[in-house]
């Protein structure tokens, strides 16, 4: 399948019929161009196919067609954001001497609508916390887990309690699964999983002692990290534990996914952070942000940007991309929350405070540049932070401290424009259930979750290089001494020697595997013929049957 | 609270979006707002791919190509079909024991039948004001009415040949019937007379001709298989052949392509069927090998875009006219040796004809149904032929759209025939390889079958 690179560069056609290659673009060509640009921008999915150097007529001529539609997907989608029919909010200061970080909440609560001002509350929850909150993927329900196990779901916009348990034991982390209907909960010893009713439904026993957990919707898929280092991956709607390694680098620190490609970070004890898929059972990537424990880490909705905070009080900006550093920050404390918004506001708890900061990252500019101020601050009044998140689609930050939780109003945070069929904060019970039967028949296998979530249908020409190789039967056979790094010793270092013996020693090949089976076939024969001799000795002659022919 | 005079006057704004603007009030339509920010639509290869691949598992789910068989079908097999070109429901068919029946096809049941022959009838056609001719073995062509006579009346007119007839076709405009038998025979259906107006034969053959067929667009030409395995075309304007070609084995059926006046399909004794072009005989334009057994008949599609075969293998294939291996077959564990197909007029149907004297009645597309569909069941169904389209080459979802339940005896064939057809090729190989370099040169496969060309 060709790769989606839709849109080449519109030319009108009535500027290239105008002659000259440099003669000037009247000015409507130049909207035209200008406006393709934009949309290729925005809605374009990389780089366009060459066409011109393809020799092959019916090729070209399908690819061209292909090219043109692409292009035209992009300018309808562009077309299409006059139906967009919310902005975003935004908090400006009006004069140079105002700083956005000193607005309070109640400045904020008094300037907006009534409306919106209710989704800004306290919850006093005072002796069974420090809580952990976590929104719904629609950002309608909350899921509240108290320290000391208690557990509480609401649907927060309109105040209403779904359920409220009291565990009587430790709970770690809790999460919603797909919808609003299922959550799992990390308790003392194992995993349970509550339906909406606060029913115990299932008890995950292959996790152990979690301390973290996280979802992937698109895969159905519970991943879980505990103590041991183990991270384990359960499938929610088949049941299955699709995979389970070890990480080797004792208990984690920090917890989180891309949600763009699926891939799990974790945080650990030495700085590292390592990057982990179910496909292998090593980790896919390493690095290192931090000197000292990483906290807390979050990445942003596009994939593009990871932050992380360690015990060396540094917020550190990567671009896991092209895994190098972009900026990092000076935090009084060391973050023990982190959390990215839609628009990539990005929130840090540290001690009992919440900074939040803008502009950390821009996916659009090549130079990051470092941020002076953070954008909003909250907390100072004594509610030790444990967890931040973000309530998807809305200008609202969750904060769970020891003394209950907080909802807090950030002004530009929240995805304004809603896509009703990814996920409806307004969804009713038919489209949740025709959401969920949609969701399911769309699960994506634990197998595609890769680096780049594209890779799909795209030509694997590695692997067709590596199988034409194989296929020559002339070639050479390959020295491992050759492809030693050459370190200027001499020839016949112990090591080359070692190596000449014994370096296909854990290779199995072809000749390798025909050379066992004879040496399996001869050792039975071998074995065949002794018994005969056994017998034809007798039981008390036997073991002096000869060994060998 | 008490606020800093320095941050008093900020501009905010926050979101704010009411419940009650997501439902018009008095309505119980929710509003679906869309967001094509690509960022909103994480794993979208992913997902579509996976759509893809349901597509084309439930594609496969629905196939169920076979609808029922007609009536109580024939006595004897079935070996001749006419589908009446004036109507969409009628068409004729004939057996082994002389009996041809009239068949409704929205009713599923026969409308009239007579016996026509007292031998195999051997070929049929319409007439333009739908009339029926039949020809037989026993050297007769008949003539009836099915429309406004009783069953089993007597024919309206008998036309009579020196040989026993093969097969049979008529003019496109003109009242002139070609019927074959060691010649063809052109008789005329304006004037009483009964016996052919004209003959034509390609001088040298003296074997039966097995199948004639006029071409209907570019309505003059005719073209002839023979028994001595030639295919041969003619001239009606001219009353001379035209052009003959030898091929390795026998032809069995010729049909013209209804979209590209000059193009048709040969049906062979060697288990292809052979798509030539009549300006260009010297080569195929595309082989169709799939048959184990030999082709019975063919038919293009109305569209002129598929084909369908009958073979004696007991299967019925489906094939694009572009591409070497049909994209269906089909197969009853009860259908014996399948003498005959057809396509119907509307392109959604396919009727056979086989041994057991059974006429079935199949999908043309084995997944299509054909009933009126929601404005929303189409638009799915349209999106997941694009998806299917788009995602093709997948291994996976090819795999999956190939794959065919086949007999086990046509597997089995096929698995020897491919055995032998790789003996043959290394054998060829061998002869190369310890003969002078050059002296047996390659023959393109589309034109090893074409032993000789005379014009």
């Amino acid at each position: 399948m060709a790769s989606g690179g839709p849109s080449r560069v519109a030319v009108a056609p009535t500027s290239r019929a105008a002659g000259a290659p440099t003669a000037a673009l009247d000015p409507e060509a130049a909207a035209l161009r200008k406006r393709a640009e934009e949309a290729k921008k925005a809605y374009g999915r990389g780089k366009s196919i060459q066409i011109r150097n393809i020799k092959d007529k019916k090729l070209r001529g399908n690819l061209r067609a292909l090219e043109d539609r692409y292009q035209d997907a992009t300018l309808k989608a562009k077309d299409a954001e006059i139906l967009l029919e919310n902005t975003s909010g935004y908090l400006e200061p009006e004069g140079e001497l105002e700083r956005t970080y000193k607005v309070r909440q109640q400045d904020i609560l008094n300037d907006v609508a009534i409306e919106t001002a209710k989704s800004g509350f306290e919850l006093k929850l005072e002796g069974l916390g420090p809580y952990t909150a976590n929104y719904t993927r629609n950002g309608r329900e909350l899921l509240l887990a108290g320290r000391k196990g208690h557990i509480a779901t609401m649907d927060w916009r309109d105040g209403k309690i779904g359920c409220e348990l009291q565990l009587g034991e430790t709970v770690r982390d809790a999460k919603w699964l797909h919808n609003n209907q299922y959550f799992a909960v990390a308790q003392k010893k194992y995993v349970y999983i509550y339906d909406h009713a606060g029913v115990e439904i299932h008890n995950l026993q292959d996790h152990v002692d979690v301390t973290n957990m996280e979802f992937l919707p698109f895969h159905f898929l519970l991943a879980t990290i505990g103590n041991a280092g183990y991270l384990k991956y359960q499938d929610t709607s088949t049941g299955k534990l699709v995979m389970q390694m070890p990480t080797k680098q004792g208990s984690p620190t920090a917890f989180g996914q891309n949600p763009h490609n699926a891939i799990i970070h974790v945080g650990h004890q030495n700085g590292t952070v390592s990057l982990w898929s179910p496909n292998d059972t090593k980790p896919l990537v390493k690095m290192l942000p931090h000197r000292g424990p990483v906290r807390a880490l979050a990445v942003d909705r596009e994939g593009h940007y990871m932050v992380s905070t360690g015990q060396d009080s540094k917020m550190a900006v990567w671009d896991i991309r092209m895994f190098k550093e972009v900026n990092n920050y000076f935090l009084r404390q060391p973050g023990t929350s982190l959390a990215i918004s839609d628009r990539n506001l990005t929130a840090v708890g540290w001690g009992t405070q919440v900074s939040i900061w803008r502009d950390l990252f821009n996916k659009n500019v090549n130079d990051q540049t470092k941020v002076q101020s953070p954008y909003m601050s909250w907390g100072g009044e004594g509610q030790r932070v444990e967890r931040v998140s973000w309530c998807p689609y809305e200008d609202v930050l969750g904060i769970g401290h020891d003394k209950g939780f907080s909802s807090a109003l950030v002004p530009g945070a929240g995805e304004a424009n809603f896509d009703a069929l990814e996920a409806n904060p307004y969804e009713n019970t038919k489209q949740r259930q025709q959401a969920e039967v949609k969701a399911l028949l769309n699960k994506l296998q634990p197998e595609m979750i890769s680096l780049n979530p594209d890779f799909i249908g795209n030509l694997d020409l590695a692997s067709a290089e590596q199988r034409k190789k194989e296929r020559d039967l002339d070639r050479k056979p390959e020295d491992p001494v050759a492809n030693l790094k050459n370190r200027g010793r001499g020839k016949n270092s112990s090591l080359r020697k070692y190596l000449r013996k014994k370096g296909t020693k854990n290779i199995i090949d072809e000749r390798k595997v025909r050379i066992q089976e004879l040496r399996k076939e001869q050792a039975k024969r071998e074995k065949e013929r002794r018994g005969q001799k056994d017998i034809e000795l007798g039981p008390a002659l036997a073991r002096f049957a000869r060994k060998g022919p | 609270m008490a606020t800093c005079a320095t941050c008093v006057p900020q501009k905010i704004k926050a979101l704010s979006r009411s419940a009650s603007s997501q439902q018009a009030p008095g309505t119980n339509v929710t509003r679906q707002p869309r967001n094509l920010d690509p960022a909103l639509h994480p794993f979208e290869r992913a997902r579509e791919y996976t759509r893809a691949l349901n597509a084309t598992k439930l594609e496969r789910m629905f196939a169920q190509p076979f609808i029922a068989q007609l009536g109580k079908g024939h006595v004897d097999g079935v070996y001749t079909l006419a589908k009446d070109p004036k109507s969409l429901e009628r068409f004729a068919s004939g057996s082994g024991d002389g009996v041809v029946k009239v068949w409704d096809l929205p009713s599923q049941d026969e409308i009239w039948q007579t016996q026509a022959h007292e031998n195999l009838v051997k070929g049929m056609c319409w007439t333009g004001d739908q009339k029926l001719l039949s020809c037989g073995s026993d050297r007769t062509i008949k003539m009836y009415d099915p429309y406004n006579t009783p069953s089993g009346s007597a024919p309206l007119a008998t036309y009579l040949g020196q040989n026993a007839f093969t097969s049979i076709t008529k003019h496109r405009t003109e009242p002139a019937v070609a019927a074959s038998s060691s010649v063809i025979s052109i008789y005329d259906l304006s004037r009483p007379s009964t016996t052919a107006t004209q003959t034509l034969a390609w001088p040298t053959s003296i074997d039966t001709i097995t199948t004639v067929s006029f071409n209907q667009t570019e309505t003059s030409i005719l073209a002839s298989a023979a028994t001595d395995r030639s295919v041969v075309l003619y001239d009606m304007r001219t009353s001379s052949p035209l052009h003959r070609a030898v091929l390795n084995l026998a032809s069995n059926a010729i049909s013209w392509n209804p979209m590209e006046a000059f193009n048709f399909a040969v049906a062979n004794e060697d288990h292809n069927i052979y798509i030539f072009d009549m300006r260009n005989m010297k080569r195929a334009l595309n082989i169709l090998k799939d048959h184990v057994a030999a082709v019975m008949d063919v038919e293009f599609s109305p569209t002129g875009e598929e084909l369908v075969s009958a073979s004696y293998d007991r299967s019925v294939r489906l094939w694009k006219r572009n591409e070497g291996h049909s994209r269906d077959i089909y197969h009853t564990k009860r259908m014996q040796r399948v003498f005959s197909c057809r396509w119907t007029p509307d392109n959604n149907y396919i009727i056979s004809g086989s041994d057991d004297g059974n006429i079935r009645l199949w999908r043309a597309r084995a997944s299509d149904r054909q009933g009126v569909k929601s404005a929303r069941q189409r638009q799915q169904l349209e999106y997941d032929a694009a998806l299917r389209e788009r995602y093709k080459h997948m291994p996976e979802v090819r795999r999956i759209a190939r794959h065919r339940h086949v007999p086990k005896q046509v597997k089995k064939a096929g698995e020897i025939k491919g055995e032998e057809l790789k003996a043959i090729k290394r054998r060829e190989e061998n002869e190369r390889k310890h003969s002078k370099k050059g002296d047996v040169a390659r023959r393109s496969e589309r034109e090893k079958m074409v032993l000789a060309t005379e014009q």
